[in-house]
């Protein structure tokens, strides 16, 4: 699974990879994470508000930070 | 049942909510007069009474503001703005970016990603200023404490000026044609389409999101709002009525409006950190319009906005728009410390 996170450095993305790094971690899921922080490639994937989560080039999260129990949703579904 | 809990909740809370609003005057009272047991009209005790009263009346406006503001902007995405702005005629446009600004959700480290996604899609340069300067300056978390410590009356007027500044800079940046001065590479950019679609969301979800704005706002802001006051509690106990008079009350001197706004723009402070502070230097003697150009300038134009704004604008555009939104600001210092 390749997730991307999305975002242009402000504090907010930063707590996104930190919580989709330790959802990934603590569940075991087999995930190449990588942040995205050049803004030409953010908005090659139509995303307006930061930060947003990536799961296999779908953007499945937008303009807000979600909660553990939600990633873990979105990525193991 | 799990659903009628989730809107429960709000109902138990806000008859909680008003009880507390309402009695917060006698409970400050009982504090200082009898636990306390502090002499009326001493400087640290009208201090301390000011503080004791305030922060919680302003943080327990915000909860209640922020988390209705958190509702209503699961209905208006960026994306929507966008939309709705698509062709929009220069004026009508600059209305509508104005109003939208105010309830989009909006944080200036989205500004460029904000920014390029508007001009791409053909909404016109004049009209995404509209909302890059309404957005910042008109949010929630100005109006709560405007209305809690200067009452409606200043809220309201803080927000019409404000949109008139926003309207119309907005409007002139546009019929100066400016695109020129954008970075070339803003309109090569190629902007896919791999998002989902608008998120489904019920309305169990968008009170959800009300209370995640709470957590998310007031957790970020509390700590401003308090230093804030109780920088206006120390003026307020300790320093002299009609001591601000003299540096920004009506007969100081011509260059006192301009002057704020100059030194309100490297100022960077949040509407929750400086309305406080704002409202004592009235207190004591400050006009009307000098304050509230200082405040505008304060909140609408920071430094930290313009340094990410270079990415996507050319230092001449940086300048103009700080021209024009700086003169708007001053022309309402002038207008309203003649008016009251």
């Amino acid at each position: 699974m390749e997730i991307k996170i999305l975002g242009t450095g402000c504090p907010k993305c930063k707590t996104l990879e930190k919580i989709t790094r330790e959802v990934v971690q603590q569940n075991g899921i087999n995930a190449n994470i990588t942040k995205v922080e050049d803004i030409i490639d953010i908005m090659k994937y139509g995303v307006m508000s930061t930060p947003a989560l990536v799961v296999d080039e779908i953007v499945v999260i937008k303009g807000r930070i979600p909660s553990a129990e939600e990633i873990k949703q979105v990525l193991t579904k | 049942m799990k659903l009628n809990k989730k809107i429960l909740v709000p109902l138990v809370l806000i008859p909680i909510w008003v009880l507390a609003y309402h009695y917060l005057q006698p409970i400050t009272d009982w504090f200082i007069n009898i636990l306390f047991g502090m002499k009326k009209g001493e400087h640290l005790t009208e201090t301390l009474r000011f503080f004791i009263f305030e922060f919680p009346k302003v943080i327990l406006l915000l909860i209640l503001i922020i988390f209705l503001v958190g509702i209503v902007r699961t209905y208006f995405t960026p994306e929507r703005t966008r939309k709705a702005l698509e062709g929009k005629s220069l004026f009508t446009g600059n209305i509508l970016a104005s109003l939208l600004g105010i309830v989009t959700p909006f944080c200036s480290c989205s500004a460029i990603p904000l920014f390029l996604g508007f001009v791409e899609t053909g909404v016109p340069l004049g009209v995404t200023f509209s909302f890059l300067i309404a957005a910042p300056m008109i949010n929630e978390v100005a109006i709560v404490l405007l209305y809690g410590l200067f009452g409606w009356k200043v809220a309201l007027i803080y927000i019409v000026t404000g949109l008139v500044i926003a309207i119309l800079a907005g409007w002139i940046i546009g019929l100066l044609r400016l695109e020129k001065w954008v970075e070339p590479w803003v309109f090569e950019t190629k902007i896919g389409s791999n998002a989902i679609g608008e998120e489904k969301i019920n309305f169990e979800k968008r009170i959800k999101f009300g209370f995640y704005a709470i957590k998310d706002i007031v957790g970020k802001v509390w700590l401003y709002v308090a230093l804030g006051i109780a920088v206006g509690a120390g003026v307020h106990g300790y320093v002299p009525e009609a001591y601000m008079a003299e540096l920004m009350g009506k007969n100081a001197a011509w260059y006192s409006v301009p002057l704020s706004v100059l030194i309100g723009i490297p100022l960077y402070s949040n509407a929750a950190g400086i309305v406080p502070i704002v409202s004592v230097l009235i207190e004591k003697g400050a006009s009307l319009g000098t304050a509230l150009a200082f405040m505008m300038s304060v909140i609408g134009l920071s430094l930290p906005e313009m340094i990410i704004l270079r990415k996507v604008l050319k230092l001449p555009l940086i300048i103009t728009f700080i021209t024009v939104v700086g003169t708007g600001i001053i022309i309402v210092g002038y207008l309203f410390n003649l008016i009251f």
